[in-house]
């Protein structure tokens, strides 16, 4: 890919970010960088598609660590999750047989697997060496039949927020247009309902959790066409740009997709989030709004008033548990504000917020969500994540996978909230998952345990450990045991 | 002698292979306050981040020099000499440990004289250790990324204590002091094995590196530390000319212990495994005449154990039929650990070529993926598979148990520590082997008499008259 191909991603018109001088798509710096490259995001954001042959051309390092490592679920076909890789050699490299190897590698797909499509992701060292695989792809599809997409990802042209660009971009490229939908069948058609066609972008089903939310859109006769890229099939993404309307769910990672969708097909769109019950409630609203469809609005609160008061009745039991605790929430961008609705529906407050990916209009949501004198966290190290957590006092951190064992190191009540995750939270039904999951690590007996230390060793550390033996000796003996318990959580062994 | 039969085919599918630059950084993690940092792009750490955390459930201090367009194309080297700067500013490491990606190699980079260019810009950091390692993921495996980090580690850090140049050897002048060289593969748990039995001879074991210390999922006291929790020491490291004895536990370090041997003549002794109870026994031998003590009780009782174990489980275990997917070390090991139950290996896939794999009954061995294994079981009707995690879906697929081994175990608790290891871990996985075995019994089919009475007693009516089975 081109310096200037990549200057043209970077610069997304539709990106708040685009307006300020701190990017989100800054220059790594190296010995203080984590996080994914462009690879990386390109194939997260495609992977779901599930009945393409993905291929990974590069040695093993990008897929051999990567493959089958999403929390992404099909209803159907589960292609995706084979790993294929030319896992390119030194003599590849050095004799430069790069590109016949994926030539070869790619009929091997089609020939096993009879795929609609093969993807091929650009990596690094293919990048650098100069193997042309718009021109293998355009060869293979010619010698085969079968369209073979390139996606030119190579890790080092930028962070994982540009792979999703890149992902997006060419699914628009050379995919999206290059069929009609299927009519719907008679059997399917309601009376009085009139189906209309929508995509959703930037939903990946994550534990199957979008499948909380799909029947509602069943119920209210709204056919999804395309959901890039959860449990979507390539036949699915070739008619995105027959919606009527697009949904940007919850991350603005591929909005560039949602942007040519409109200046190419004039398919207007809408951001929201399915998180939380007054998110879900207004995404299925702007739906029947932006539709324009006054029997679908009407359909829509009916909808919404049966699935708020069943959801909310149901959570009431929850509630004594999880309200008024604080909660240190660190997720990329958008994220944070529609997860913060989700927890303020419990009852719970949100004492600090991670904003390093955030817009300045996600911040503008944040204050306007929880008042202005939150915090708002844009250097998340670990270090820092856990001096937050004690100065205000937080009850739990919800981030991603990659802080778990640094808050469980810390002895710090966690929940994971990121794409690796094994429960859903999406909808109304998935609130019920999110408050198990909140409840069992926040009352969990562990904590106490895991503070504690042998009753050896209290006598012999100094500081600290003197007040658990006064304690215990003004005590009466019959209280021993409660006493000692007492002194140790007072103490607290990471202080 | 096992034949080696290369990659036949273009494409690599459900990859078995990871990457020789991971294998270096796990090299690193066995150190105290320790961090690897690999020259590459950041994704290529973020991936092995994710790698190392999903198997070992632990932080993973790891680092990157974060290529980036320009410098991939116009030379990376001020990346490294910056991270270096960046890192020992920041956390001021014991050892920094630079390892290679494919990427960088491809560049062309010369990481010692970058290193050296650090150096001598930065006077000031003169106490972080750096080792440089020329570690690709075009080549190679984890296991023998594992080695070159190892031997690299040596020959950097060990000083010289033998051979022409500095005189005489020191070895011994540390009598109770015992080198330790494990391949990649040995788990947190078989390192516990090997410290608890070389401690019962009152010796004083030295693991180079020491993942048991930092790799083995404990809770410290510290709440939060950006480098390894615990590994082997750089200053106990230089005194490795001085122990009695060496000990090398796989073929995959041969060239490490070389080095080790070469630079300071501590005599050594050298395993291939220790899964199989003439192993131990051989090693318990060797740890007596080293501390000149007499073997513990204690050994014998679990030789005992293992024995009635072998016993109990081989009418389960004898005969099977199982392939193996992973690195040749741990092939080695479970080869010989099953070919003494009496089973026998059908099928055996590896991610690389080695050289170790000589003392192998198999008559072949094929360098491939997880589709490979797959056939290759299928093809012998395998009836046990031993891999990783990702090897799960292949057993799913050919209907038959699985035990999951080797590197990453994502899906299953406590995997990463699990001891294969002396007369005890050897009994645990007999015992596991046989429930696997004893759990997807295959019970006949039943068959049901045309004359059975209950039949005719219930119908009222007799039945018609077909005979034979399956019906």
């Amino acid at each position: 890919m081109k310096a200037k191909d990549i200057a043209e991603l970077m610069d997304e018109p539709a990106c708040e970010h685009n307006k300020k001088a701190k990017s989100g798509c800054a220059k790594p710096k190296p010995g203080s960088t984590a996080g994914g490259c462009a690879f990386d995001g390109a194939q997260i954001a495609l992977l779901p598609i599930a009945d393409v042959a993905h291929i990974v051309h590069g040695p093993i390092a990008c897929a051999g660590s990567s493959w089958d490592n999403r929390g992404t679920r099909s209803s159907g076909a589960d292609l995706y999750r084979i790993g294929l890789t030319t896992d390119l050699t030194e003599q590849d490299v050095i004799m430069g047989r790069g590109e016949r190897r994926l030539f070869h590698s790619i009929k091997q797909a089609i020939d096993t697997y009879r795929p609609p499509a093969v993807f091929v992701y650009n990596t690094c060292v293919p990048a650098l060496i100069g193997d042309d695989i718009d021109a293998v792809c355009k060869a293979a599809t010619e010698r085969w039949e079968v369209p073979v997409i390139p996606i030119d990802s190579a890790g080092f042209y930028g962070t994982k927020n540009l792979g999703n660009r890149i992902a997006g971009d060419s699914m628009i490229k050379h995919v999206v247009g290059t069929r009609e939908p299927d009519s719907i069948p008679e059997n399917l058609q309601r009376h009085g309902v009139r189906v209309h066609d929508v995509n959703l972008i930037g939903e990946y089903n994550i534990a199957g959790e979008f499948w909380y939310v799909q029947s509602l859109f069943d119920e209210l006769g709204i056919r999804i066409l395309c959901t890039l890229s959860g449990d979507a099939r390539f036949a699915e993404v070739q008619t995105m740009h027959r919606a009527e309307l697009n949904m940007m769910v919850c991350s603005k990672a591929m909005i560039n997709v949602a942007r040519k969708l409109e200046t190419t097909f004039g398919t207007p769109w809408f951001e929201g989030s399915f998180y939380g019950i007054t998110d879900t409630s207004e995404a299925l609203r702007n739906f029947a709004l932006c539709l324009d469809d006054p029997d679908l609005m009407k359909r829509t609160e009916a909808l919404i008033e049966r699935e708020e008061s069943n959801i909310r009745a149901r959570l009431e039991e929850w509630r004594p548990r999880l309200e008024g605790k604080r909660v240190l929430l660190y997720t990329g961008g958008v994220k944070s504000w529609s997860v913060i609705s989700a927890l303020q529906d419990l009852g719970m407050k949100v004492v600090a917020t991670g904003t390093k990916k955030s817009t300045e209009e996600d911040k503008a949501r944040i204050r306007e969500l929880m008042g202005e004198e939150t915090k708002m966290i844009d250097d998340g190290n670990p270090r820092e994540l856990l001096r937050i957590v004690e100065e205000y006092r937080a009850d739990i951190l919800i981030a991603g996978g990659r802080n778990m064992y640094t808050a469980l190191k810390a002895r710090v009540p966690f929940l994971d909230i990121n794409q690796e995750r094994e429960f859903g939270y999406a909808g109304y039904e998935g609130m019920l998952e999110l408050v198990r999951q909140l409840t069992l690590t926040l009352d969990s007996p562990v904590w106490q345990a895991a503070k504690s230390i042998p009753p050896w060793e209290t006598a012999e550390k100094p500081g600290g450990m003197a007040l658990i033996s006064s304690l215990t000796d003004k005590l009466p003996t019959n209280n021993e045991a409660d006493a000692s318990t007492r002194g140790i959580t007072n103490s607290g062994i990471g202080d | 002698m096992a034949e080696l039969l290369k990659r036949k085919k273009a494409l690599s599918v459900s990859p078995l292979k990871a990457s020789q630059t991971m294998g270096a950084a796990l090299a690193f993690l066995g150190f105290a306050r320790s961090m690897p940092l690999m020259h590459g792009s950041q994704g290529c750490t973020a991936f092995a981040k994710v790698f190392f955390v999903r198997h070992f459930r632990e932080p993973i201090p790891l680092q990157t020099t974060a290529m980036d367009q320009v410098s991939s194309v116009m030379g990376a080297d001020e990346n490294v000499v910056e991270a270096l700067r960046v890192i020992s500013g920041k956390s001021s490491p014991a050892l920094i440990g630079l390892v290679t990606t494919g990427l960088a190699e491809t560049q062309g980079c010369d990481i010692q004289r970058s290193v050296k260019q650090f150096r001598q810009e930065n006077p000031d950091f003169q106490k972080t250790e750096i080792v440089a390692v020329n570690s690709p993921d075009f080549s190679g495996c984890f296991e023998s990324g594992y080695a070159l980090a190892l031997q690299a580690i040596i020959e950097t850090l060990v000083p010289r204590t033998a051979g022409s140049q500095s005189g005489k050897s020191r070895a011994s002048l540390r009598p109770k002091q015992v080198n330790v060289l494990c391949h990649a593969n040995l788990t947190p748990g078989d390192l516990e094995f090997i410290v608890d039995s070389i401690e019962s001879f009152g010796l004083r074991p030295m693991l180079i590196p020491d993942l048991s210390a930092s790799l083995d999922g404990h809770l410290s006291d510290e709440r939060f530390n950006p480098l390894t929790t615990g590994g082997l020491g750089i200053d106990d490291l230089k005194t490795a000319g001085e122990s009695a004895a060496t000990l090398v536990i796989g073929e995959s370090i041969a060239d490490a212990a070389n080095s080790l041997f070469e630079r300071t003549e501590v005599p050594e002794t050298r395993f291939q495994q220790l899964m199989t109870m003439e192993s131990i026994d051989r090693w318990l031998q060797r740890l007596s005449e080293i501390s000149q003590r007499p073997v513990p009780r204690r050994w014998r009782k679990q030789r005992q154990q293992l024995q009635d174990a072998m016993l109990d489980t081989h009418f389960m275990i004898g005969a099977s039929r199982y392939s193996f997917a992973g690195d040749p070390d741990l092939l080695i090991g479970f080869e010989a650990m099953l070919s003494s139950m009496g089973s026998e290996l059908v099928a055996a896939v590896i991610p690389a070529r080695s050289k170790s794999l000589d003392s192998l009954s198999l008559s072949s061995v094929q360098i491939g993926d997880l589709e490979d294994l797959e056939e290759l079981s299928a093809l012998h009707r395998s009836q046990l598979i031993i891999g990783n995690s990702h090897a799960v879906d292949s057993a799913e697929r050919l209907q038959v148990p699985i035990l999951r081994a080797g590197f990453p175990q994502y899906d299953y608790l406590g995997g990463f520590q699990r001891c294969w290891s002396g007369y005890r871990g050897i009994q645990q996985s007999l015992f596991e082997l046989a429930n696997l075995f004893v759990a997807h019994h295959q019970e006949i089919p039943a068959y049901r008499s045309i004359y059975k009475q209950e039949q005719y007693q219930r119908d009222g009516s007799s039945p018609a008259l077909t005979i034979g089975r399956g019906h």
